[in-house]
């Protein structure tokens, strides 16, 4: 009698970005060597993992690849939906799937947004900014594409640990409430240079909003500004009314605690002396 | 002429800053920047108080602009406001919202 089923091996990946474990399993034994290649450097050994996606491999594309991301929330289990996949997440019972072709952008493009569901109760949140670290404390280079942070990155001395050159994993440190603080961490989110960033971390000891210029100089700006900036240059996806509040308010505490300057600066590595 | 009544929309958040007011819709993260005129609206924005005691008791006074042009252009904006669901506005008094609703600090 022929068999009517078979029995199909599991692969697991433990994706560990910002100190958060994320379980992936595929059953895709290429697309399972993918990710391993594609996080090299943010792959964790099996343990509890905080939240689990089943990655279910479709053949084809969806209608519109380029449409819009949409991440909504009913009965507390999450949709995210671009063109080219759909996701599900429960938080409460911390599972949920991934539809989409054997890519890694679009596996990317889901970490990112449970990413920012997560740090955005916590008071943390995804930046479009590069960040290194310099003599143990960390530094986040913000602005909009063309605003220079590939360029900083590039130009980052030996001695200066690259975090990421696009997209900044910021978490709140609460070690009581004079000392709480910001930790930067490094993602395998990358930008133009595309070198993933190293799996560490440090505390933030400054924000500062790109600018190329003449000449290189750090100016002070208003909190205001500084406010302003930061909201601008946030990575927020959700259709959350609680959540969008929080993030706010999170930016503003951001920028009443980490010093946010104006890094104007020529492409010339010289500008890192005056950072660290 | 009917009057307009405009109360802060409870579902976006909003902070000011250094004189700045800065708004977020909390529908899909639009960040607003209010300028001077559309910062007093905001704030005087309490759904009892009708848009042209408004503009005589707190726009007038700022910016020396007479009262037919001031209420004009302060009706404008506040329905401009209302387009991007920042205010809400109305032709009747605005009842307050629930006081578990809305964060503005």
């Amino acid at each position: 009698m022929p068999e009517l089923t078979t029995e199909v091996d599991r692969l697991s990946l433990i994706i560990k970005i910002g100190s958060m474990p994320v379980r992936v399993n595929t059953t895709d034994a290429g697309f399972f060597a993918m990710l391993q290649d594609r996080y090299a450097g943010f792959v964790a050994s099996p343990e509890y993992a905080e939240i689990e996606f089943d990655v279910d491999l479709t053949p084809r594309r969806g209608p519109d690849p380029e449409a819009d991301v949409r991440v909504t929330q009913q009965h507390g289990r999450w949709t995210f939906e671009r063109g080219d996949f759909r996701a599900e997440w429960a938080p409460a019972s911390r599972t949920g799937w991934i539809r989409q072709t054997a890519n890694p952008y679009s596996i990317d493009a889901v970490l990112r947004i449970v990413h920012t569901l997560v740090l955005a109760r916590e008071g943390g949140f995804l930046l479009h900014s590069a960040s290194a670290i310099r003599n143990g404390k960390a530094f986040l280079f913000a602005g909009v594409s063309e605003a220079g942070k590939t360029t900083i990155s590039r130009l980052a001395p030996p001695d200066a640990t690259l975090l990421t050159d696009e997209i900044s994993y910021v978490r709140k440190h609460d070690s009581g409430k004079q000392d709480a603080g910001y930790i930067a961490y490094g993602t395998p989110f990358t930008g133009e240079l595309a070198r993933l960033g190293e799996n560490v971390s440090a505390p933030i000891a400054a924000l500062y909003l790109l600018a190329k210029g003449k000449e290189n100089r750090i100016d002070p700006i208003l909190p205001a500004e500084a406010a302003r900036s930061l909201l601008a240059n946030l990575l927020f996806f959700a259709e959350d009314e609680e959540l969008v509040q929080s993030i706010f308010h999170s930016a503003f505490e951001f920028v009443s605690r980490v010093p946010v300057s104006r890094l104007t600066f020529v492409p010339d590595a010289r500008v890192w002396e005056l950072i660290g | 002429m009917s009057k307009l009544y405009m109360a802060r929309n409870p579902r976006v958040a909003a902070r000011s800053l250094d004189g700045e007011m800065m708004i977020m819709s909390g529908r899909d993260s639009t960040l607003f920047t209010l300028n001077k005129t559309a910062t007093i609206l905001w704030q005087a924005a309490d759904g009892a108080t009708p848009l042209d005691e408004i503009v005589e008791h707190r726009i007038c006074p700022e910016f020396e602009v007479e009262p037919a042009q001031a209420l004009h252009d302060a009706e404008t904006l506040a329905r401009e406001l209302a387009s991007h669901e920042i205010l809400q506005i109305s032709e009747e008094p605005i009842a307050p919202a629930s006081p578990s609703s809305g964060a503005s600090r």
